[in-house]
């Protein structure tokens, strides 16, 4: 496999795959930029004129830019925190030996499958739903005033749909690595006079620390896209409380028809998902090395 | 004090039986090999002693008191795994000090007694690397130093040299031997290798499907088996059992012969026979023989002897060395 030849040989099998995947990318990419320097309304097709930095001034000193700039790190980091702690406390206890495993696995797992758009929906109306909803419900009986989730918490709500649909692949990945610890570590921890909670400790989350790398890296990337659930909810709003900076290129292109400020939006995000893809892998690459 | 005796121990996984009643008492200080075939419950065994497994009945005790519910971190005891589990993330110096931080004992103690295990066992160059940067002999000197800081009333040892190769088995065969000799502390050693059972123990229990066939010291069960199954299981080669007419003759329904108690003649004696396969081991010759009647018969020869492959032998039993067993397979004396 490593000699020179072989090396030769394997460049030239893969260059078809990489020269259309570089095309894949960088024609839109170079397209978003293009267009990101352009005076471009769809108001008024065909008169574009070049802009300068323009659309980059008017995109970053746009408050708004600055709240979605805030609300996409709140929600990839709650998301984050939360499927990560409950998906090792889920892992944990799906690895212990109980009556109808297989079940409550798949049924652990099931969110996954439900699609971003429908699960949003459904928390909205059948459970957030400040008049038919069975928190509303709930609330009713036990003499409260019904919550306005996504009027008065509009981007905890989001964090919550989200997290709930992120929960179960953070579970399954825990869980698999959880299953791959080798029972005689932690037999050998509990003759040590190691305590439950030690054990987890030294022995279960040090062997979870790859698995968990991998979950922070994968959903950070799906994290800081996040749009139907907030498009199908609250709109971004009220105000700006529940826009992230692609909910924020979404506004600027479509509803307010500047394809020139969405484009400029667009590459900002690409150039803020890139710091925070580098800082991540500086911080938490190292857990995946051998 | 470090004596730990089993009343009427059984241990079932749901319906298999895995440890019949059982009774064995070890004695302060003693090394106590467990010997038997694979899948016969010495690990199950160990397991229970040590508290992994909990007893389906019957009584564990420990220095005279009932430890038969108590966890294993309450039995004082320390046990070295066949896969060592080490745990990978952690240096050799705190995999060592891992029992005593577990014991929350003050730090300029356990960095004193971490330095004193890590020179006895020579491992005080490696002890900021990870196990994964280990060898076998070095994780298995690892898996002993955490045991041994804690000064543990007994020691288990799950097959501890099985992944070892032949030459570093016997190396530390002798090291785990001297350390008994230097602590004193009792030792419980599983085994399938009957060398490391008859250089090691001072008392060897041999177990076949969760049963004790005979409990004592290397000499005895090689000398005085008790049944056809020790006979055959103690001694390499192994001994020659022999049934049938053969067997009537020498007055036993089944008779045992070592290899090392047979003589080789190549004018008279007693059964004549064809060599089949000769090991050639330089101090010593193994001749297999294939004899009328009987099954393949082994015996041991000079090491220069002048026998191959279709050679026509005698072979004349020593008659004061025959083992004679009734038709149950158990020893007549
Ligand atoms: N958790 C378990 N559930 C069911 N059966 C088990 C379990 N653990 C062991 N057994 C059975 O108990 C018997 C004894 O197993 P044990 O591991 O004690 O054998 P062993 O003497 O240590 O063998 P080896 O020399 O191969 O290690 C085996 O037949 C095994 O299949
Ligand atoms: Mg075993």
């Amino acid at each position: 496999m490593a000699t020179a030849h072989s090396k030769t040989a394997a460049r030239f099998m893969i260059s078809p795959a990489v020269v259309l995947l570089l095309a894949w990318m960088i024609v839109p990419l170079a397209m978003t930029i293009y267009f990101s320097f352009l005076r471009y309304s769809l108001m008024s097709p065909g008169e574009e004129t070049f802009a300068g930095w323009d659309n980059y001034r008017y995109f970053l000193t746009d408050p708004a830019f600055f709240s979605a700039f805030t609300n996409t790190i709140v929600l990839v980091v709650g998301v984050l925190l939360i499927t990560v702690v409950l998906g090792i406390a889920l892992a944990n206890l799906l690895d212990q030996p109980m009556w109808g495993q297989g079940i409550v696995r798949i049924l652990v797992i099931a969110p996954f499958f439900v699609m971003p758009t429908v699960s949003a929906l459904v928390w909205k109306n059948m459970f957030m739903d400040p008049v038919n909803g069975l928190f509303a419900h709930a609330a009713k009986a036990l003499g409260l005033q019904p919550f306005e989730f996504l009027t008065h918490a509009p981007l905890a709500s989001i964090i919550m749909i989200v997290s709930w649909q992120w929960l179960p692949f953070a579970t399954l990945i825990l869980l698999t690595a959880m299953q791959s610890l080798d029972q005689e570590q932690l037999e050998a921890a509990e003759m040590d006079g190691a305590s439950w909670w030690r054990r987890f400790f030294y022995i279960v989350l040090p062997h979870l620390s790859r698995a968990i790398t991998v979950v922070v890296l994968i959903q950070t990337i799906f994290l800081l896209s996040v749009f139907a659930e907030i498009l199908v909810t609250t709109n971004g709003g009220p105000g700006t409380a529940s826009t992230n900076i692609t909910y924020l290129v979404y506004a600027q292109s479509l509803l307010q028809f500047d394809v020139g400020g969405g484009s400029a939006g667009g590459i900002v995000a690409v150039i803020l998902a890139n710091i925070v893809a580098i800082f991540l892998m500086r911080m938490i690459g190292k857990n995946l090395e051998a | 004090m470090g004596n730990i005796t089993l009343k009427q121990v059984t241990k079932h996984f749901g319906e298999t039986v895995v440890i019949p009643p059982l009774d064995l008492s070890i004695e302060d200080g003693e090394f106590v090999v467990f010997v038997g075939p694979s899948g016969c419950g010495k690990s199950t065994l160990l397991r229970l002693i040590a508290g992994l497994e909990d007893v389906t009945s019957g009584l564990v005790e420990i220095d005279g008191a009932d430890a038969t519910t108590l966890p294993p971190a309450k039995r004082k005891l320390a046990m070295v795994f066949q896969s060592y589990a080490l745990y990978p993330h952690m240096s050799v110096r705190k995999n060592i000090a891992f029992p005593l931080k577990m014991a929350d004992m003050d730090p300029a103690e356990i960095t004193r007694k971490v330095e004193g295990a890590a020179s006895v066992l020579n491992l005080t160059d490696y002890m900021e690397r990870r196990p994964g940067q280990l060898s076998g002999g070095q994780r298995q000197r690892v898996a002993i130093g955490r045991a041994i800081v804690r000064e543990p009333e007994a020691f288990l040892f799950d097959e501890p040299l099985s992944n070892l190769d032949a030459a570093l088995r016997v190396n530390m065969r002798l090291e785990i031997t001297e350390l008994h000799q230097s602590l004193k502390t009792t030792m419980i050693y599983v085994t399938h290798d009957q060398v490391e059972a008859m250089t090691m123990a001072d008392k060897i229990v041999v177990l076949q499907a969760g049963n004790i066939e005979q409990v004592g010291s290397p000499m005895e069960l090689y000398h005085k088996p008790a049944n056809v199954f020790v006979g055959g299981f103690i001694g390499s080669p192994k001994m020659n059992i022999i049934t049938g007419p053969e067997a009537e003759k020498l007055g036993s329904h089944t008779i045992g012969i070592r290899p090392e108690h047979t003589m080789v003649s190549k004018e008279q004696g007693t059964w004549k026979g064809k060599v089949g396969v000769s090991e050639h081991l330089g101090s010593d010759t193994f001749l297999r023989v294939h004899v009328e009647g009987m099954d393949l018969f082994t015996v041991r020869a000079e090491g220069d002897v002048d026998l191959h492959h279709g050679d026509e032998v005698y072979l004349t039993p020593v008659m004061d060395r025959l083992h004679r067993f009734d038709k149950d397979g158990l020893a007549v004396r």
